[in-house]
């Protein structure tokens, strides 16, 4: 065991204090002298043209300064470069109920949302699609002209040759899996505000600086300066504090554009804030997704082939959807050990909104579906459904049939400690009625070895100054969206150079001072950021190193840097009583004689002290510093990383998405009760091994595991985004279902670290992996308990309690029947957000305002 | 609508405003008095990161008028801090992981702190039940509950025996 003195101990994340007394500062939380606020009018039509927008009465409105529409930024964009599919504001045809149509921005929210209804919209009604398989035989009214069959991409691909698999197999199952489409729901609705300075050169409006609540400040300085038509330079993107994104915020949301398009148009500062409900429109969260699974094993249960056709139901736009069908075939990958694989991925495009990068992007669906028919093959074959996991292990380091290279793997510990931990041996199977214990595995990468922007730029660089006074500054573009990106820095800085973390000053996530990041997303911060930030302090290092040595007469090797001090080894790192005391009394004095303030040595006092003492066994870091500075000018490094070539993965159409320099691993237990009266599924518990590499912050690692396993636990039970006709039936906190403290299980997250030999410290991802093992292992548990295969997500009581009805062989329970639960004529925009104008719900058939309906009558049991 | 005159007691100070009288306390505190601390995080009370305390009862103030907390004593997240030092929850809090994207947790202060006033020894369901109120989509709340195990013992030790 190494021994650190910063890494792997639990460390408060250095932006706790702002964020527990409210003091840090979200977008939201901003203004600028002079700010207006902004509105936008949403498309009440899933699939409309746009005949004539007229804003002459809004713009008249006391209050209202300006009125943008799609003509005042008429460019393109979108987040992948093959996929500039979208506008900031509609041009010709709104493609999803909740698409931009204008943008006022005025001296107050109530005006502004006044003035929205005054803005007169000719619209032509187009046919729309909602079902993914029906919009693919779309022959007409496409949603975008380019895309026919409204098919955003597809890929087929053939790894090894699976019909020989399959003909090797003694079990096959095949089957129909759905998992429903699920959102962020990060905490914090998405705010963006932008300013323009005045140039001084021309007297016009010249650089911009947007504030604004985005995991990948670069893009969005990117995708404003394609849709600005500014020079990149000129656009400056501050990411303050961010609440949460779990993707969310990794791509250019259209109100991050609207707001720049209408501070221009307004020629004032524009801050433009997302109400929850559009939150919800704006989505781009996990699509709804239709895995045909076959798996073939052997009688031993080792697997021959394994063949998916996936459907995803992408949306209007084209967002992160072709790297999202991407993962989910190449993830089915560098789990397992599969010799053969065939993959049909189908990202289609429908008339809602788009779908993007959430949390396990790509790999979670997929992976439920997997699980499940893995459970359900080991189940056939009398096997225990931990063994055929265990049978099924890779031999890393290996490159798997599709390109993946895998080198650190902490699969097998991760199995093993869950088992143990949960007791799986002695109680599976032997829990009381209704109680049932299941298992499933994950993994995830760290990081994307390729980035969505072709170029051989590093993925991060990270700059470090150190100035007389001993302040370590860090000039990072990582960012921190919670996850703890900004405490990794400081720790990994600190670790190197020996310095307690509160010397240490993290500037992240602002492109006018920081060096390119590709931004928070893919799981890559910690690998990539860490290893920059690692290659950075060393250059650091080497200086103040190389000024040591002659200050202390002895080689480099002899050095070490620990706890504020420059030490020869060897050396018992003196703790001096004489001095600490002697500091402290000079701090309160002020400035003293000798010149020495905290934290803090003057030159004269300096050289004072070298003719005193002459050659050192051991220097403080400030005196080490101020002697690198001495001999060397500025103290500066860099350092960058870009993933190794070996680990970019096969040359196959496609094969540039799922390569990763390290994956992560994960395996979970989960303990549920199914109420077999009402179908109601309880996790009790889940136990959940991760493999970070490397823990470099334990109570940041676990609260990743734990939160990613709750986010699972979300979409496996609870959480569905319910669509009617391309309306959304549940845009809020409450009717989303976001589990509450109340429905939350004890998670009990286990730390495998298998010390990934290119990992900062051996350190890999933690926060995405852990989500996709959960679906499958509450599925697989709900079987154990109950004796249904559930192939629909999220297992709610209606679909347990349909799936329990049909084991009876009793007649299905429709608890939906008579039920329509809005089918709205119209609905008009209010207040940035939309309501209905229809003729509203109708009610069930067993709600008292309907008492004279017959009921609706329940099958047999 | 014509703004009307309240005083508004916040944190120990009072303040006089103009306001109008179907602003919403939540509004008031971030746009009027820049205690920005307290979040809106939805529109209608169903995730409680705008939680502050009226008279040490938790109340949502994104659905709350400021007009009708005139009179009251109204704490928010920045009231919480001791002295200009973190107060144990907010402490424990962040060193427990109990904040990580950190925007729901001046709700959860506040929910935390009401909760303690009215009962200084919860059980584990206690805190669960009371912590029901708020949403976060970060920690799955596990963290959260050994940060106010923490808080208690910490406050607890704080406090001289012969008290």
């Amino acid at each position: 065991m190494s021994d650190f003195s910063i890494i792997g101990k639990p460390t408060a994340m250095i932006d706790a204090a702002e964020k527990t007394t409210g003091a840090g500062k979200y977008t939201d939380d901003l203004s600028v002298p002079g700010m207006l606020v902004g509105k936008i009018l949403h498309s009440p039509y899933p699939h409309a043209r746009i005949k004539r927008i007229d804003t002459s009465r809004a713009e008249k409105c006391a209050g209202v300064v300006a009125v943008a529409v799609g003509k005042d930024a008429p460019n393109p964009y979108g987040i992948l470069p093959v996929g500039h599919d979208e506008y900031p504001l509609a041009l010709d045809k709104v493609r999803y109920v909740g698409d931009n149509v204008a943008c006022v921005v005025a001296v107050s929210e109530a005006v502004a949302e006044k003035a929205l209804e005054l803005i007169d919209v000719e619209y032509e009604i187009l046919p729309a699609y909602f079902d993914p398989e029906e919009s693919m035989k779309a022959k007409t009214d496409l949603i975008h002209d380019s895309k026919p069959g409204n098919l955003e991409k597809d890929y087929h691909h053939v790894f090894g040759d699976p019909d020989k698999g399959f003909a090797e197999a003694h079990q096959v199952a095949e089957a129909r899996f759905i998992a429903n489409e699920v959102t962020h729901a990060a905490m914090e609705p998405h705010s963006t505000l932008a300013s323009f300075e005045v140039d001084p050169h021309t007297g016009k409006p010249g650089r911009l600086t947007v504030w604004s609540s985005t995991q990948v400040p670069y893009y969005l300085q990117h995708k404003l300066s394609l849709v600005l038509e500014m020079p990149m330079s000129q656009i400056r993107v501050i990411k303050p504090l961010v609440g949460g994104g779990f993707g969310g915020k990794s791509e250019v949301i259209p109100l991050e554009i609207i707001a720049a398009v209408a501070a221009r148009k307004a020629q004032a500062p524009v801050k433009l804030t997302y109400t929850r409900e559009e939150v919800f429109w704006a989505h781009r969260g996990r699509p709804r997704t239709i895995i045909d699974l076959k798996t073939g094993v052997k009688s031993d249960g080792r697997i021959t082939a394994v063949k998916a056709r996936v459907v995803q139901d992408g949306g209007a736009y084209c967002s992160y959807g072709v790297v999202t069908i991407l993962y989910s075939g190449a993830l089915l990958g560098a789990l397992y050990d599969i010799p053969n694989i065939q993959y049909d991925g189908y990202r289609v495009l429908t008339n809602k909104p788009a779908c993007g990068a959430m949390r396990g992007h790509g790999t979670v669906n997929v992976r439920f579906a997997f699980e499940s028919q893995l459970d359900e093959l080991a189940l056939t074959l009398r096997i225990d459904p931990v063994e055929i996991r265990q049978r099924n292990l890779l031999q890393p380091p290996c490159i798997t049939v599709n390109g993946l290279r895998v080198q650190s793997y902490g699969l097998p510990e991760c199995i093993e400690k869950t088992v143990e931990r949960s007791g799986w041996k002695q109680r599976k199977g032997k829990l009381s009625k209704g109680r049932g214990l299941g298992i499933a595995c994950s993994h995830y990468v760290s990081g994307a070895a390729n980035s969505i922007i072709r170029s051989d730029m590093p993925h991060s660089t990270v700059n470090i100054k150190i100035d007389r006074d001993g302040g370590v500054v860090v000039y990072t573009g990582a960012s921190e969206i919670g996850q703890g990106s900004d405490t990794m820095t400081a720790q990994i800085a600190a670790e190197v150079l020996g310095c307690s973390l509160a010397r240490v000053r993290v500037i992240a996530a602002d492109t006018d001072l920081t060096p390119i990041d590709i931004g928070s997303y893919s799981s890559r911060v910690t690998f990539m950021a860490g290893n920059a930030t690692l290659r950075a302090a060393g250059e650091v290092k080497k200086l103040i190193a190389a000024a040591a040595e002659q200050k202390m007469k002895c080689t480099v090797e002899d050095l070490v840097f620990r706890d504020d001090l420059v030490v020869k080894k060897g050396t018992v790192p003196p703790v001096l009583k004489r001095d600490q005391a002697e500091e402290v009394e000079v701090t309160q004095a002020g400035a003293s004689v000798s010149g020495r303030v905290e934290g803090q040595i003057l030159r004269g006092s300096l050289q004072q002290k070298r003719k005193e003492e002459g050659t050192k066994d051991w220097m403080t870091f400030e005196e080490a510093v101020v002697a690198a500075i001495d001999f060397h000018g500025a103290l500066t490094g860099t350092g960058s990383y870009a993933p190794p070539q070996e680990a970019r993965g096969g040359r196959h159409k496609g094969g540039g998405v799922g390569p990763s320099p390290a994956y992560s691993y994960s395996a979970q237990v989960a303990e549920v009760s199914v109420d077999e009266e009402t179908g109601e599924v309880t996790v009790h518990k889940v136990w959940a091994a991760h493999d970070c590499g490397r823990a470099l912050n334990p109570v940041s690692v676990a609260g990743q595991i734990i939160g990613s396993v709750w986010m699972g636990m979300g979409q496996a039970l609870t959480e569905e985004m319910i669509w009617k006709d391309g309306m959304l039936m549940n845009p809020g906190l409450l009717e989303y279902r976001s589990p509450s403290s109340v429905e939350s299980p004890e998670v009990e997250p286990i730390i495998v670290e298998s010390i990934d030999p290119e990992g900062p410290f051996g350190a890999k991802e933690c926060s995405e992996g852990s989500l996709a093992a959960t679906i499958p292992a509450i599925a697989n548990a709900i079987y154990d308990a109950v004796g249904v295969r559930l192939h629909e997500s999220p297992f709610t009581p209606e679909r347990v309690l349909a799936a329990l009805r049909t084991r009876r062989h009793a007649k299905a329970l429709n608890l939906t029947e008579g039920v329509d639960p809005t089918s709205p004529e119209r609905f008009r925009e209010h207040g940035g957000s939309l309501c209905f104008k229809g003729k509203g719900p109708e009610r069930h058939a067993l709600d008292p305002s309907r008492r004279e309906q017959p009921s609706v009558r329940g099958g047999a049991d | 609508m014509k703004k009307e005159l309240i005083e508004l007691r916040v944190n120990g100070r009072a303040h006089e405003l103009a306001i109008e009288p179907s602003a919403l306390l939540l509004d008031v505190l971030r746009q009027e008095l820049e205690l920005t601390g307290s979040k809106r995080g939805c529109d209608d009370s169903s995730c409680g990161a705008c939680t502050v305390l009226v008279d040490g009862v938790a109340m949502m103030s994104c659905t709350l008028l400021a007009a009708s907390c005139e009179g009251q004593e109204i704490t928010t997240v920045e009231g919480v801090s001791e002295h200009g030092a973190l107060a144990a929850i907010q402490k424990a809090y962040g060193d427990w992981g109990g904040a990580q994207c950190g925007y729901c947790t001046p709700g959860f202060i506040m929910t935390v702190k009401s909760l303690l006033a009215e009962n200084p020894n919860p059980t584990e369901a206690d805190v669960r039940a009371a912590l029901s109120s708020n949403l976060c989509r970060c920690t799955g709340y596990s963290q959260m509950y050994e940060a106010i195990r923490v808080a208690i013992a910490s406050e607890r030790a704080a406090v001289p025996v012969d008290e």
